[in-house]
């Protein structure tokens, strides 16, 4: 009687009692793996946040003692900035982005209680785990860590004769590798879920974007990361048994190393731009109570640019000594890239037209993430036109232009899922005045920052230079003038985060309590309790409609949920 | 726009400043375009108390509209690319496809952290018993045009001289040729541009660009570089 009980209860997901360590730990609960990957991002977001305030302050103020830091010397410099791009990339934007927000959104979205395969799910948050571990645990060994750049080319990642850090590189490798087995395992479930689980009554075509560009973008990666597998194995071998794959003394070559990153890195950027990209259409949709605007064309064009990516890596080896007659075909390729992309912002665009716009703050993320995204977009071209980047390569216009391209990815994006999804994650709101002083101050920081970065670069500053006074040309008062400025702004962005983190752990408990479907939003995610319940939903619903149909003539309410029979 | 933070120093610096101007002005305009588009679409279309609801866009005018915020932008995209590829390209042909006549030949040695550059002495051979071996200072003439060797000793380092806009990586193993022509004398900073390990930020070279008689004055007085000659 006892045992048939416990059945029961086991039928019965909501009845559901763990322990603390299977809850919290131990769970293949996709919405517990989902706020694991979250906090574990953000948790590595204050690391590399950290990093960017070290070397800025030494670039502002070249060796003066850094506070809370030191002295920075060349090789700390070198281990900072390439492990900031690392983590940001790495251990922030693809386990936010894509795990954190395809484990919570894919199974809520698509209508069904969890993930295919649900112990895979853990077992990939638990690889990510170890190569966190692995990557901040480089830090502390002997020689330090890794300062190759994030590119880590041979033969400078090759040899601790040339790099000095004799175990750093093989660390920061096997972590890069680890947490690339942890994005497969994830993204095989992304997929999966999505094409087999989905709600009855839910075509492909009625999938919300989110969700597809998740989708799309674990599948880019499937496809680009292989080559950057077998290289990272070969540049291991290289840097612990002595073999000579990238050592021309050898008969190896150091610029194979740098396409097989490059095929493996442009997918990459497209992989953690998807995602936002959704986040952004489900945003705007219910913020302007509009239907997507051309939703098919929105897909087609990802997978367009997503196929296309695949053909453009060349563009980061212009002057890298490949043969400089490819260098037109990658031109072509890259500048060819600008359609799709200024088609998707377009899109977007005109979603707008004809909308009633209110300014929540998921929504000022996610206009600030189309507006900011613009000039990353436009000063790509100035890069991927071959015979300008021969001025521009490797210098601070790469920089700036990087990050207008990532900090709208993972930060913009990362703050408007976050926002915008909270209230089904955690059954509670956030302020909306705290959110508000929160997002005017960091977008104002933002460009604080990046600005000056490209008026440095245009100057001629080159990257990774942990002291300017070296080149008289770049050490005049004007140029030193907009480093400072630069920094001061990084210091008034970062000095605004506190305000987050308190607006999102204390709403945790004391925030205005969420009902279901605080925005009046149709996807499934809306439909069930905030926050959902162990199974989702009860009963399991159906669907009859796409996602985005907003504002339809003829009924009471400006939403049409799209579970709703009627 | 190049140009107003870095003199031109070289006979294809104007050249590639052009591009650069080209592509200020396409993407400017299309830039300012999309946001002035965008930002006034939220002042037009923001929620008010009373204001206009917003308007069901069904299939049929979709189609329209996808024409006109779609379809025509796509194709002025297309033709502002065949302008920018066509443009970027023939800098690029002109710089690093082809190799005019050159005067003299210089060749550059990268290593961790110092640039070795070994001129021609005056019988305009290289490697002869007269060349010339200086570490870190590159002397050339301004007027000549001359055909460089890259080669680096170790890792990855990039040859950098921003006031000719010449950038290109040295390889271990390998010797890329170039070519560059001064067109003004001077002294100029000669950048490591590819990280190169600790040192990276301080591995800077001056370049002194000279009339023939300041070089003759140089190549006369060896003190200035015996001291490195091997």
């Amino acid at each position: 009687m006892a045992q048939s009980h416990a059945h029961d209860d086991h039928a019965h997901g909501d009845h559901h009692e763990e322990g603390w360590f299977l809850k919290y730990f131990w769970s293949t609960d996709h919405k517990m793996i989902a706020k694991q990957y979250l906090l574990t991002g953000m948790a590595l977001g204050v690391i590399g946040a950290y990093f960017a305030y070290v070397f800025r302050m030494q670039l502002a103020f070249p060796n003066k003692p850094v506070p809370g830091y030191g002295l920075v010397t060349g090789s700390d410099y070198n281990a900072l900035v390439t492990n900031h791009g690392a983590i940001m990339i790495f251990w922030v934007a693809m386990p936010v982005l894509i795990a954190a927000f395809g484990n919570f959104l894919i199974p809520l979205m698509v209508g069904c209680d969890d993930m295919v395969f649900p112990r895979l799910n853990r077992l990939s948050y638990q690889i990510f785990l170890i190569s966190a571990i692995v990557l901040v645990s480089s830090f502390f060994v002997e020689g330090g860590a890794f300062g190759g750049a994030w590119t880590a080319y041979p033969p400078l990642s090759a040899k601790a004769e040339y790099n000095l850090t004799p175990l750093g590189p093989t660390l920061w490798l096997a972590a890069v590798a680890l947490e690339f087995v942890a994005f497969l395992l994830g993204g095989i479930n992304f997929v999966t879920t999505a094409m087999n689980s989905r709600a009855p009554g839910m075509r492909a075509l009625d999938l919300p974007m989110a969700v597809w560009m998740i989708v799309i973008a674990s599948i880019l990666f499937m496809c680009s990361v292989g080559p950057l597998i077998a290289g990272a194995v070969m540049l291991m071998f290289d840097q612990t048994i002595g073999t000579g794959f990238f050592d021309p003394d050898r008969g190896g070559d150091p610029v194979l190393w740098q396409h097989l990153f490059w095929f493996f890195g442009h997918p990459e950027v497209y992989v953690v731009l998807l995602p936002p990209l959704g986040f952004v259409a489900e945003i705007i949709t219910t913020f302007s109570r509009k239907r997507l605007f051309a939703y098919k064309t929105v897909l087609y064009t990802t997978i367009g640019t997503g196929i296309l990516s695949f053909f453009v890596w060349a563009h980061h080896q212009f002057i890298a000594g490949v043969d400089p007659r490819m260098s037109n075909v990658f031109s072509v390729t890259t500048v060819l890239i600008s359609i799709p992309i200024a088609e998707l912002c377009f899109v977007y665009i005109a979603t707008l037209y004809a909308g009633s716009i209110s300014f929540r703050v998921p929504m000022l993320w996610a206009l600030a993430f189309i507006a900011e995204f613009l000039v990353g977009g436009v000063t790509g071209i100035f890069l991927g036109a071959s015979g300008a980047d021969i001025y521009f390569h490797d210098t601070y216009f790469v920089v700036a232009h990087f990050h207008y391209t990532f900090f709208p990815i993972a930060i913009i994006g990362t703050f408007a899922g976050v926002t915008y999804w909270y209230p089904k994650m955690f059954g509670r709101h956030m302020d909306e005045t705290l959110g508000k002083i929160h997002f005017w101050v960091t977008i104002a920081g933002f460009n604080g920052i990046f600005i000056p970065l490209f008026i440095l670069g245009a100057a001629g500053d080159h990257r990774r230079i942990f002291d300017y006074s070296n080149f008289p040309e770049l050490a005049s008062p004007e140029l030193q003038a907009m480093r400072v400025f630069a920094t001061v702004s990084l210091l008034v962005m970062l000095a605004v985060q506190p305000l987050f983190a308190w607006n999102f752990f204390r709403n945790m408990w004391k925030g205005k309590v969420a009902e279901a479907n605080p925005w009046n939003a149709n996807t499934l995610e809306w439909q069930c309790p905030s926050p959902p319940p162990h199974g989702n939903f009860n009963p399991m619903p159906e669907v009859y409609r796409g996602p985005y149909e907003y504002s339809q003539p003829g009924r009471a309410d400006d939403f049409w949920p799209q579970n709703s029979p009627t | 726009m190049i140009e107003s933070f870095i003199l031109q120093a070289s006979s294809y610096a104007s050249q590639i400043d052009a591009l650069i101007w080209l592509i200020v002005i396409i993407t400017g305009v299309w830039f300012f375009a999309a946001e002035g588009i965008f930002f006034w679409l939220l002042w037009r279309f923001r929620a008010r108390p009373g204001g206009a609801p917003a308007r069901y866009i069904d299939d049929h005018e979709e189609h329209v509209l996808k024409y006109k915020w779609i379809e025509i932008p796509h194709r002025l995209i297309l033709v502002c690319d065949v302008v920018l590829i066509i443009g970027a390209i023939t800098v690029w042909s002109d710089i690093k496809l082809s190799m005019p006549a050159t005067d003299e030949t210089v060749r550059i040695t990268a290593q961790q952290w110092a640039w070795t550059f070994q001129h021609v002495g005056p019988d305009g051979q290289m490697d002869t018993e007269d060349d010339i071996v200086s570490i870190d200072e590159m002397h050339i003439q301004v007027g000549k045009t001359y055909k460089f060797e890259l080669m680096a000793k170790d890792v990855l380092h990039s040859f950098s001289v921003p006031v000719f806009r010449l950038k290109q990586d040295a390889i271990p193993g390998r010797v890329i040729t170039g070519w560059f022509q001064p067109t003004i004398t001077g002294e100029f900073d000669v950048q490591c541009a590819e990280i190169c390990g600790i040192g990276h930020g301080i591995m800077p070279a001056r370049l002194y660009v000279e009339t023939p008689e300041a070089h003759a004055a140089w190549l006369a007085n060896p003190t200035h570089y015996l001291a490195y000659k091997f």
